[in-house]
This record gives C-alpha cells, sequence and structure tokens, in this order.
C-alpha cells in the first residue's frame, strides 16, 4: 500500500506541435504507471480496429469529446491523473494548435512544470518557441524538453546535442529557471519510464524520475503573508454564539496564532487568536492551506478584504499594468466595462491603455496594432472601480493574476498577469 | 527552514474545501448533489469541514429513482440528521406520475436516464443556482473536459466546446438569469485518492460498499443485483455470490464485484490491484461510446 502521507502532488502541463506524440507519451505513462485500465484499453483497440488502424491509438483515450474523436484533434484542456509511489500527478493535456494559445495558457495556470516535445526530425519549430514564451510569461519554474520520436533519426546523439545547443540560444531570452533535456521515443518507452539501452551516451535520468524528483516544495512563497478573506463563518448556535471566523485559503506566507496582523482595506490592525480547521486548531498554516482565522478583537470584515502583516502588505492601486492574454471570439472593445476577479474580490474594470501586442513567436514588441483578438497577448493598464491588494505576478501566482469577465455573456474573456 | 509541504491529500482537500466555500460565497441557491456513493459521501464530508463549526449552509438533494437500495436511504437519512441539514429528495415516480417521463420497457429498463428530468425540475423547483456534484474527471473520458464551475444555459445544458476557460483559482460563477452552475469540488481526485481519503479521515459508509452475500443476476458481463425492479430473461437465474460494490446508484445498473474484502485496507488493496475502472461496473455507461457525454449535454449529472 502506497504511503501516501508522504505523497506530494506535482501538476504538469504538456505541448507539443499536432504530430509531436504528445498523447502517445501521456498514454505511455498512464500505461506504464498502470493508470490505464483493461476495460479502457479494449475499448480504444476495438476503436482502432474499426478505424482500420494497425496499431493502438492511444489518443482515443485522451480525446474525450466526440468532435475531437470525429476531427481526430484535441480541442479542449483535458486533465490526466497517474500516481507512483512518490507522487501524484496531475496532468494538464493541451490542444498544440496555434489557435489554442488561451488553452495553453489555461493548463498552463496551474502548472508546476511544462513537459515541451520536439520531434527529433524537425528540431526546434516556430511552436516550441511559443510553447516555451507561454510557460515563461506565466511563470512555470521548471521546464523539460523532451526530444521525441529519436528511434526515427537512430538515437542519434548529434541530432539531440544540435536541438539542445539551439534550444538553449532560444531560451536565454526567457525566464525560466530551471531546464532539462531528455532524449525519448515515447513510442518505443525509450527513456520515459525506463532507461533506454539504444542511448548509452545520455546519462541523465528518464522522464518519469525527473518528474518524481523535481523540486517543486520552494515554488510556492512563504514570506509575503496574504490571507484573502473567502467567506465569514458565524454559527450563531448556542454553543459558538459568538464565533466569528474568516475562512480562506492562503495565499502565501506562514501564519500564526498571535501574530499581529492589518486588515486591508480598513487598515484595523489586530492579532491572530486561532486558526481554526475542523481538525482542531493548528500551530501555524501556510499555502496552499484552507483554514479559518479568529481575531482578537471584534472588527468588521468581509469577502474580498484581506488580512496581511504590518510590515510586509502588498500593493494597493487602481490602476493595475497586466500581460494580458485575450481568450474570447469577441474582440476586445475599448470602451466596454468589465466584471473583474482577482483573489476573492469582484470588481469592474475599464482598460484604459494598451501599451504594446506581444509577438509570442519572437517576444518582440508590436506597438502599432491596437486592435486585441481572440488569443493575442498584450501588455495594457486596467482602471478598477476599486483599489486591489496586488503582489507581481512574478512574486506571487496568487495575489498578482485576475480574469475578466464579459458583463452580458458573463463569459470569461481575459486572464491578467500583474507586472 | 521548516518544512512547509502538504501531502496530496491535503492539498486535493484543500482545493475542494477552498471550491466548496466559493460556492457559497458566490451563490445565493445553491445546494449538494447526495446519490449515497461513496464520492457524495466523501463531498458532503468536504462541505462539513469548509463550516466547521457551522452547519453546512445548504440543503442536500437526494434524486430518488425508486430503486434504490435499502441500505443508501437509511444512511442517507442518519447522515441528514447527525449533520442538521435540509434534505430535499426529487422522486422519479413524481416525473413519471405527471407525464414528464416515460418509463423505459424491456429487460435493460432503467430509470438511470429518467433521473435527469427529476434533477432539473427539481433544481427549478427550489431555484437552486449551483448544484455541487461528487463527478470526478478520471471517471469517464467526457468527464474529463469538465470544469469545475460548469456553465449551464436556461435549459440545464452543457455546451462541451464553448466552455469558460478556468484559470488559477479565480472562479467565475456569474450568470444569466435562469441559467445555473454545475459544480464539482472533487475534479481532482482519483477513486484512489477517495478511497485513501475515506481511510485517513475514517469516514463511515453503507455496509454495501463491503463483501457481503447477494443474489445477484450476471448479465452482459455485469453482476446485478437481484431485486424486483429487474425484468429477468427465461435463461436468467439468480445465484447467491459473495460480492461488494465499487460505485453505488440506481439498484438496476450498479454492477457488483465478486469480492471478499471486508476492511477499508482490503478494499485499497484490492482497487490498486484492479485492472477495470469503477465505472466498467456500470451497465448505463456501456450504451455507447458517447453515452456519458450525451447524457451530460442533457443536463445529467
Amino acid at each position: 500500500m502506497i504511503d501516501y502521507k508522504k505523497n506530494e502532488l506535482l501538476r504538469f502541463t504538456t505541448a507539443g506541435s499536432v504530430d509531436d506524440g504528445k498523447s502517445t507519451l501521456i498514454g505511455r505513462l498512464l500505461y506504464d504507471s498502470k493508470a490505464i485500465f483493461e476495460d479502457q484499453l479494449e475499448a480504444v483497440k476495438k476503436s482502432s480496429e474499426y478505424k482500420g488502424l494497425d496499431y493502438i491509438d492511444l489518443s482515443l483515450l485522451t480525446d474525450g469529446l466526440r468532435a475531437e474523436r470525429e476531427q481526430s484533434i484535441t480541442i479542449d484542456v483535458a486533465y490526466r491523473y497517474f500516481s507512483t509511489p512518490k507522487r501524484k500527478f496531475i496532468i494538464a493535456d493541451t490542444p498544440g494548435h496555434i489557435q489554442y494559445t488561451r488553452n495553453m495558457v489555461t493548463g498552463a495556470s496551474t502548472a508546476n512544470l511544462a513537459v515541451i516535445l520536439v520531434d527529433a526530425r524537425h528540431g526546434v519549430v516556430e511552436q516550441t518557441c511559443r510553447h516555451s514564451l507561454i510557460a515563461s510569461l506565466l511563470k512555470i519554474n521548471h521546464i523539460i524538453l523532451c526530444i521525441n520520436k529519436m528511434d526515427l533519426v537512430n538515437y542519434d546523439r548529434e541530432i539531440y546535442d544540435k536541438i539542445v545547443s539551439d534550444y538553449k540560444a532560444f531560451a536565454s531570452k526567457l525566464e525560466v529557471k530551471d531546464i532539462q533535456f531528455i532524449p525519448i521515443s515515447a513510442l518505443m518507452g525509450d527513456n520515459v519510464v525506463d532507461r533506454s539501452e539504444r542511448m548509452d551516451w545520455y546519462d541523465g535520468s528518464t522522464l518519469l524520475y525527473n518528474l518524481e524528483n523535481v523540486h517543486i516544495a520552494s515554488d510556492n512563497n512563504h514570506i509575503d503573508c496574504r490571507f484573502p478573506v473567502q467567506y465569514v463563518i458565524r454559527p450563531q448556535s448556542d454553543l459558538n454564539h459568538d464565533y466569528r471566523g474568516y475562512a480562506g485559503r492562503i495565499a502565501s506566507g506562514v501564519y500564526k496564532p498571535g501574530d499581529e496582523v492589518i486588515i486591508l482595506p480598513s487598515g484595523f490592525t489586530s492579532r491572530i487568536k486561532s486558526i481554526d480547521t475542523f481538525d482542531g486548531p493548528v500551530k501555524e498554516a501556510f499555502a496552499p492551506m484552507s483554514v479559518t482565522i479568529t481575531l482578537e478583537d471584534d472588527i468588521d470584515i468581509s469577502r474580498g478584504d484581506m488580512i496581511v502583516r504590518s510590515h510586509n502588505q502588498p500593493e494597493i492601486s487602481q490602476d493595475i499594468d497586466i500581460i494580458m492574454c485575450w481568450m474570447n471570439a469577441k474582440p476586445m472593445n475599448p470602451s466596454s466595462k468589465y466584471l473583474l476577479i482577482h483573489t476573492t474580490k469582484d470588481a469592474k474594470a475599464i482598460i484604459k491603455e494598451i501599451n504594446y501586442k506581444i509577438d509570442i513567436n519572437t517576444l518582440h514588441r508590436i506597438e502599432n496594432d491596437k486592435e486585441i483578438k481572440m488569443n493575442d497577448i498584450t501588455r495594457v493598464r486596467l482602471r478598477t472601480t476599486q483599489p486591489l491588494f496586488f503582489d507581481s505576478y512574478e512574486r506571487n501566482r496568487n495575489t498578482g493574476s485576475l480574469i475578466l469577465i464579459d458583463e452580458g455573456t458573463k463569459e470569461t474573456v481575459a486572464a491578467g498577469m500583474i507586472i | 527552514m521548516e518544512n512547509y509541504n502538504l501531502n496530496y491529500l491535503k492539498e486535493l482537500e484543500s482545493e475542494s474545501v477552498f471550491i466548496i466555500r466559493e460556492v457559497a460565497a458566490q451563490f445565493d441557491r445553491p445546494a449538494l448533489l447526495f446519490s449515497g456513493g461513496k464520492d457524495s459521501i466523501v463531498l458532503t464530508h468536504l462541505a462539513r469541514k469548509a463550516f466547521h463549526p457551522a452547519k453546512i449552509p445548504f440543503p442536500l438533494i437526494h434524486i430518488d429513482t425508486g430503486h434504490n437500495f435499502p441500505d443508501t436511504l437509511e444512511y442517507r437519512d442518519k447522515l441528514v440528521n447527525d449533520l442538521g441539514v435540509k434534505l430535499i429528495v426529487g422522486y422519479v415516480q413524481d416525473s413519471i406520475d405527471k407525464g414528464r417521463v416515460k418509463e423505459e420497457t424491456g429487460f435493460n429498463a432503467s430509470r438511470n436516464l429518467l433521473q435527469t428530468v427529476t434533477l432539473l425540475d427539481t433544481l427549478e423547483e427550489y431555484k437552486i443556482d449551483a448544484a455541487m456534484g461528487g463527478a470526478r474527471r478520471d471517471e469517464e473520458k467526457a468527464r474529463a473536459k469538465e470544469r469545475f464551475f460548469s456553465h449551464r444555459d436556461e435549459f440545464g445544458q452543457w455546451d462541451p466546446k464553448n466552455q469558460r476557460p478556468e484559470l488559477w483559482n479565480l472562479f467565475n460563477g456569474k450568470k444569466n438569469p435562469g441559467e445555473h452552475f454545475r459544480v464539482f469540488p472533487i475534479s481532482n481526485w482519483t477513486e484512489m485518492d477517495v478511497w485513501n481519503y475515506i481511510h485517513m479521515e475514517n469516514i463511515p459508509l453503507p455496509v454495501l460498499y463491503f463483501t457481503h452475500q447477494r443474489l445477484c443476476i450476471k448479465r452482459n458481463g455485469t453482476i446485478l443485483a437481484h431485486s424486483e425492479y429487474l425484468n429477468l430473461r427465461e435463461t436468467e437465474k439468480a445465484e447467491m455470490l459473495q460480492v461488494r460494490f465499487r460505485t453505488i446508484g440506481d439498484m438496476t445498473c450498479t454492477g457488483a464485484v465478486l469480492s471478499e474484502a471486508n476492511s477499508l485496507e482490503e478494499i485499497i488493496k484490492e482497487v490498486s490491484l484492479s485492472r477495470q475502472t469503477e465505472r466498467g461496473t456500470r451497465a448505463d455507461d456501456k450504451r455507447s461510446d458517447n453515452a456519458m457525454e450525451d447524457r451530460k449535454k442533457e443536463g445529467y449529472f
């Protein structure tokens, strides 16, 4: 039996061009880690035979919607799960087509790590750069570049070395702390779960070993205390008549009973009386724990307020500079007001200024094109109806991210990363 | 520096508690869909944790096909009583009597599909704007594309090709009049996670999940519990088997597995060695490759 008490969770996203073998790689990881069951495999076998294929099309496992199976494309982000005795993994599997930048952004937004696939025959292509840039924009700290289909290039070391040096030249522009390279064949299983015997020149570890051992504990911010109040708990029962607890998920930092805190936006100060959970009070709480905080003083606090330490406060402003990814088929309307969600706070916003668009293949700025359409990545300035309490996205994913919502359709139309 | 790490079950728990609180905060009339199965039992447990020391601030809804295992109802009533929450029951029989749906006939007749109408009618009657369910993305491939906050139009339908993007921990529950949401707080859990969590938290379960002797019928590779609701073919004969259930739903379409597992430890061991998915025992999914997607679009759980 797995000792789940020691297991950690790793969320990663996978990206690659259409035929880079992403589905095969995921199929291989799921199959070799026994996350695929016989009845699922049997169903895929039958569908493959029915389609007249002479191999088992593992992508049928991952394409969940009828339209996807009919068109043999992946439309939407799909989530996959597998675990090993060391970790549980959540894969956000995102489609590789150019028009699906928004899905990549979605998948990357919750990931600790990105696996990017390159076809050994084609090397670093435009898509590779775009996927890497999105990972970098979303501040994913770890990228694993898998050079796939090594079996089709005779497991040639020179080809691998060339791709690695091409990618390194490009990656110098990225802000990614940790980049690993692995030569693999997803189809044959080389260096995915088991070490390849056909590439003895490669002395690094397998993909699964990397996924199991990459150090992610320090990816959470344990320095800046940020607690957005999510829900106020008032039992109003005889037993807990005066209980008033502030429920929420710690965005960052470490909280302890006795800590002196300041409440935003009111500016009142108090001390933490207790940090409560169903299983009893805790001595300290850190991201991403969901807890309930009680204070020494009776202060009026509601959803959207933030409990922080007085010597380390977030920025407070109504003018917010963001990198924005537009996610809706309806283009941005410069005269519209949009609803905005940031931590547990709602506000309204206008896009006050469009600074420039980013060419996602080269990272160059485009200054003269101010029309914002689906999948565009731009730098803009927002003006909000109320002040937000925020940090830069680079410092804090939880207090540095926001979404915009269309007032009419109520659809999520944009994702923003605060600069 | 100290080790600020959560084990993965605690991290999943924290994520689900966050979602449940988000539902209570963003919606006027949320509810929790309770089927009596282990997933909705875990969901209810998480809801209890989310609002402690207060009570769960929304009702549980049970869609009753009339073909329940008696143990399920007993468990449900005790739980509701212990938690002090309101229970709303929607009866499929009422939908049939009102002529809203027509009972299926034949050997594979099931009220599983009919539930959708009763569910939508119940949500409308009580003006529920967010219905939480215990569905998981690992259960079925159409569910792998599901959001935590899943938008439904005024007909209760799901449009899988036009879903709202869901980024970071920011959940958009905004809607226009008549629309509602389905919310799935344990989306990221797998069957093994659910079992390990039940074990870690020591959550009591209906006895159906543990091994017992039962009169069963074997049909299309599935073992079904013998009951008055099942029409037998002439060639079919009920036999006494040592079984337990991996999932629990309507009696007519929930398959049993041969098992001697009598404790949570034994169940976890059995599940981890199993090479069949839990929904492999569900007759309702076997109707076609798109069975789940089609039912979900119409408004199924």
